[in-house]
């Protein structure tokens, strides 16, 4: 950056991170007003304003004379914030709101004391938005490293109940060994290139003679192994469902959405920055990884009669339906990758959302917990004849469902439409008709959630049912009606989004 | 615009009627009523803009047409357009639309809004699947129309509905996805020789494909059909489904769905891959020719009333299967007219067995016996259908069986007289049908209503458009595909 216009390209450098610089300050300010004024609720509406006027932040560079008009978009060698990081961060921000919104009632509403939980959400929310913006390995971990700790707080938020404890150090040891082999793996790579900036490992290994060596290859697989882990691919899965089981609901939905996204967009934008899909062997092992995780995802979800494990497996294949468009590698399939993305966000928040609403949840605070729940309501079996006592809820769920499967009429349709064209395009034949058989396969699972709802009443469950008895207050019901809107809606037109994403893949290739 | 209107009027009124149950009890069924009406009443009147009320334009000829941008990122359009077999077929639908909501007038009593709701959007998917000439709008409404028939079969079929309804919605769905794969291939060869991403009918009729592309694009396609229309070995899930759904929802599943795989094998199959259908032509054919026989057979063999009536279609279909890969003026006017006039017929059929359990509460015809003392209109009507699927001259299904016999002797004779022995086989399961349920003594000693006027005006109509079809089929067959000018004349290819 030229020194004469020091001060007045700081000034735009500050403008346009000030996405990320108000998720920040907002998590400061919930702190200073959690600590003068310990009411979860003002915490709350805090949170989410923070949140909305973060959100606002991102369309500063659109402003036809903008503060941020006329700055670049890389600030420092650490972030770029882009129209692709732009959009992420975004979709990081909404799913945080959504995942705010649904805390509050779960864990015990204006009773009890969990106003640090929105630090937590806050400061996970703006690691995974230096996740998407990174262009540098530092500022990769330290996005990471952001994400990852608030997490384990998260999980074992409820801190005098057993699953939620396991959960949180499964997810500890799991987040400490992949963030090891991810430094590790970095650590070689700089030690054949001398650079940790993606944009000159990229250039590097254009250039005729640059080739990764032993050392950069093993560093990028390694790298590729603990992204791997975090995006819960196989044979890096097993953790899944244990967490996403134990973890308390909305922050399941957090693990799924927006932990694995962040680190899916990370690595795409590794590998176009870095070139990383110049080597045969990397690419060829993902495809066998593709491949093991549609088909591992798909079959394993066959035996689980526990619906947050259902939703774990199901959120593995998934990620092995994505990973067919991130071979794919094109101008379109970048594309598949994001919408697929969005609508996995979209409906993943609404599943998960479902399961929050229909749980008794954690209420209180330390001593408090007596009258709390063992468990969210998650057996299958809870699900009983949901439909004739619940029928919105199960609707809602319905939709949900029908998407992940990829029934028309939800954003899922469009996604896996998105994937198995960029499959098609780039004639990989392999894992498109992995990705076939593997929906066939998830219809099952998918259906035989969908049959329990619509038996025919809840003596059909045979056994105690653990429901929430109460109805779901106003911003739960408001908060699923704009997701299973949002569902149909852009099922339905997709092009609006197609052109937004259009845009955002096209500065980024 | 009327187009549109066909497909979006049953939408709405599903809705509606699945609102209104909320508010007044009792008004869905007359809300479904009305909307099947109108749906009706509109697919008539398209007919009646045809230069002839007495004969619909062939194949190819296009009566109306729709188009409006959708999804330009793909090249992907609302494109609606109907020629004679759409059209017919889209009268089909509606007519029995209307059947299906009369005959769940007094069947159906719990969760009334919501089944017809579903019954509605079923009508509506199969509507657009006729309509749609756009190949990712097809494959939406493809997709589209099972998940209520899913919920049909799941919540109000009988005693096995679970495990028939997802039966149903995997291989229906787990075939759609190998088409999927298969539409997007196509697309994707049109794209790199031509540059325009499209999925429009029209534009990929020109694709220019090379042999072996062609014959795996074309199984992709042929699979998903093949397991609706059903070609055996593909039609495991029909006996369970059409057995286990509620009446309304086999009059559909028979009359409706099935067709569609039958009408993607002729609008999409033969047009779009005219050599690899040729090539493969035998092979469908003795599949084909395999079913005939083999549903007939296994048709004999069942006690359970529905089931029976299910073999049969898997019989009857494979006739149309044949006449469609015989590809002659003959073999086609006798599969078009085979579909019709087995969804009218095999329709009826359903309509009785649901009468029938509806009142005994049992579909088994060894509990039944001599009811034609008990009620000798249901009786009655139950020989006449029985009659008419076995193929007696006069009604629709011999026009149709006679001329696909016909045309595939020109082809294959082996495997027509092959087919032909079904005319025996059916005999044996049709009168069986009657026997078992309608002669002898009333042992059991039933005691039941006959027909209501509704039920009898069901029939009735259903009795006048067979004896209609079997006396005066040529509006029907004109509407059949046009060999003249279909790209290639792939009999000539066989010997």
């Amino acid at each position: 950056m030229p020194s004469a216009l020091h001060s007045d390209s700081l000034h735009l450098d500050l403008a346009v991170l000030s996405p990320l610089i108000l998720l920040a300050a907002a998590a400061v300010v919930v702190m200073l007003a959690a600590a003068f004024y310990r009411h979860p609720r003002p915490v709350m509406i805090l949170t989410l304003a923070g949140l909305v006027v973060s959100f606002t932040a991102l369309f500063l560079p659109f402003l036809p004379q903008g503060i941020a008009g006329t700055a670049s978009p890389q600030v420092t060698t650490l972030l770029v914030l882009d129209h692709y990081a732009l959009f992420f961060i975004g979709l990081i921000v909404v799913a945080t709101f959504v995942v705010a919104v649904l805390c509050y009632r779960y864990f015990g509403g204006g009773e009890s004391r969990h106003e640090a939980l929105y630090i937590l959400l806050l400061l996970a929310a703006l690691g995974g938005g230096v996740l998407v913006a990174s262009s540098h390995f530092a500022s990769f971990l330290l996005g990471l490293e952001l994400l990852s700790i608030s997490l384990f707080a998260l999980i074992a938020y409820p801190r005098f109940t057993e699953h939620p404890l396991e959960a949180g150090i499964k997810y500890l040891i799991l987040a400490g060994f992949s963030s090891g082999l991810l430094l590790f793996g970095m650590a070689l790579v700089y030690a054949q290139l001398g650079t940790m900036q993606f944009v000159k490992i990229g250039t590097m290994l254009a250039a005729p003679e640059g080739a990764l060596e032993l050392y950069g290859l093993a560093g990028l697989a390694l790298i590729v192994t603990g992204v791997g882990f975090k995006l819960a691919l196989v044979p890096f899965h097993m953790w899944t469902p244990d967490v996403y089981e134990g973890a308390p609901a909305p922050i399941t939905a957090f693990i799924a959405t927006v932990s694995k996204g962040a680190m899916l967009v990370l690595l795409l934008r590794y590998f176009l920055m870095a070139g990383g899909h110049q080597s045969q062997s990397i690419t060829f092992a993902l495809s066998l990884v593709a491949v093991a995780t549609i088909l591992v995802g798909n079959l394993l979800a066959l035996l689980q009669n526990n619906i947050k494990r259902i939703l774990a497996y199901s959120s593995i294949a998934q990620l092995g339906y994505l990973l067919v468009g991130f071979l794919a590698f094109d101008q379109l399939a970048i594309e598949a990758i994001a919408y697929f993305l969005t609508a996995y966000f979209v409906t993943m928040l609404g599943a998960f959302g479902v399961v929050t609403v229909l749980s008794e949840g954690f209420n209180g605070s330390a001593g408090e917990f007596h009258g709390a729940a063992e468990r969210d309501s998650d057996r299958l079996a809870d699900y009983a004849g949901l439909f004739w006592h619940r029928p919105w809820l199960a609707g809602v769920f319905t939709a949900m469902l029908l998407s992940l499967a990829g029934i028309p009429l939800t954003m899922g349709f469009i996604g896996k439409f998105y994937i198995v064209t960029a499959g098609v395009e780039a004639s990989l034949w392999m894992p498109v008709i992995t990705l076939v058989i593997g929906s066939i396969i998830g219809l099952f699972y998918y259906m035989r959630i969908i049959a329990v709802m619509y038996a025919s009443g809840p003596e059909a469950a045979g056994e105690a049912i653990m429901l929430r008895v109460a109805a779901p207050s106003f911003a739960e019901s408001a908060t699923l009606a704009a997701l299973v809107l949002l569902l149909v809606w852009l099922g339905i037109f997709p092009a609006q989004l197609i052109d937004v994403l259009g845009g955002t893949v096209a500065d980024l290739t | 615009m009327i187009l549109a209107a066909l497909i979006f009027i049953p939408i709405a009124g599903g809705l509606l009627s699945w609102m209104a149950d909320h508010w007044h009890p009792g008004a869905a069924k007359w809300l479904a009523l009305i909307t099947a009406g109108i749906e009706f009443v509109l697919a008539i009147w398209l007919w009646l803009q045809s230069a002839s009320a007495m004969a619909l334009p062939a194949h190819g000829g296009w009566l109306a047409e729709t188009r409006a941008e959708w999804i330009p990122r793909f090249g992907v359009s609302f494109h609606l357009a109907v020629d004679g077999i759409s059209l017919i077929l889209v009268v089909l639908t509606a007519f029995l639309g209307i059947v299906s909501v009369a005959c769940s007038w007094t069947e159906i009593q719990k969760r009334t809004g919501f089944f017809y709701f579903n019954l509605l959007w079923t009508v509506a998917g199969a509507v657009g699947v006729f309509l749609a000439l756009d190949l990712f709008l097809f494959f939406f409404f493809w997709e589209l129309m099972l998940v209520p028939m899913y919920f049909l079969i799941g919540i109000w079929g009988h005693e096995n509905r679970q495990y028939a309804s997802i039966k149903f919605f995997i291989f229906a769905q787990g075939s759609g996805m190998f088409m999927l794969v298969a539409i997007l291939a196509l697309v994707f060869v049109h794209y790199r020789s031509t540059g325009v991403l499209t999925f429009d009918y029209f534009d990929l009729l020109n694709a220019t494909l090379s042999p072996s592309t062609e014959l795996w694009i074309m199984l992709g396609f042929f699979i998903a059909f093949a397991v609706k229309t059903p070609i055996v070995p593909f039609h495991t899930w029909l006996p369970d489904a059409h057995t286990e759904a509620p009446t309304a929802g086999s009059v559909i599943l028979a009359g409706v769905l099935l067709k569609t795989g039958a009408y993607g094998l002729l609008r999409f199959i033969v047009p779009l891959f005219p050599e690899a259908a040729a090539y493969f032509a035998p092979v469908a054919m003795v599949l084909g020719a395999t079913g005939v026989l083999y549903g007939a057979f296994l048709a004999f063999a069942q006690t359970d009333f529905k089931r029976l009536v299910a073999y049969t279609s898997v019989s009857h279909l494979g006739f149309a299967v044949l006449g469609i890969f015989a590809w002659n003026p003959w073999s086609l006017g006798g599969a078009v007219m085979q579909m019709i006039a087995h969804g009218i017929s095999t329709g009826a059929l359903f309509v009785i067995a649901g009468i029938l359990q509806e009142r005994t509460h049992t579909r088994d015809m060894q509990r039944f016996e001599g009811l034609w003392s008990v009620m000798p209109r249901l009786a009655a009507m139950g020989l006449f259908f029985a009659i008419a699927a076995l193929g007696l001259p006069g009604m629709g299904n011999f026009v149709g069986e006679f001329l696909v016999l016909m045309g595939l002797s020109s082809s294959s004779s082996v495997l027509a007289s092959v087919a032909t022995v079904v005319f025996v086989a059916s005999v044996v399961y049709a009168l069986a049908l009657v026997q078992k349920t309608f002669h002898g003594e009333n042992k059991h000693g039933w005691q039941l209503h006959d027909l209501s006027g509704r039920e009898m005006a069901t029939l009735f109509s259903m009795a006048a458009i067979t004896l209609w079809l079997g006396l005066y089929p040529q509006p029907v067959l004109n509407a059949a595909p046009n060999t003249a000018n279909s790209p290639p004349a792939i009999a000539v290819t066989r010997h």
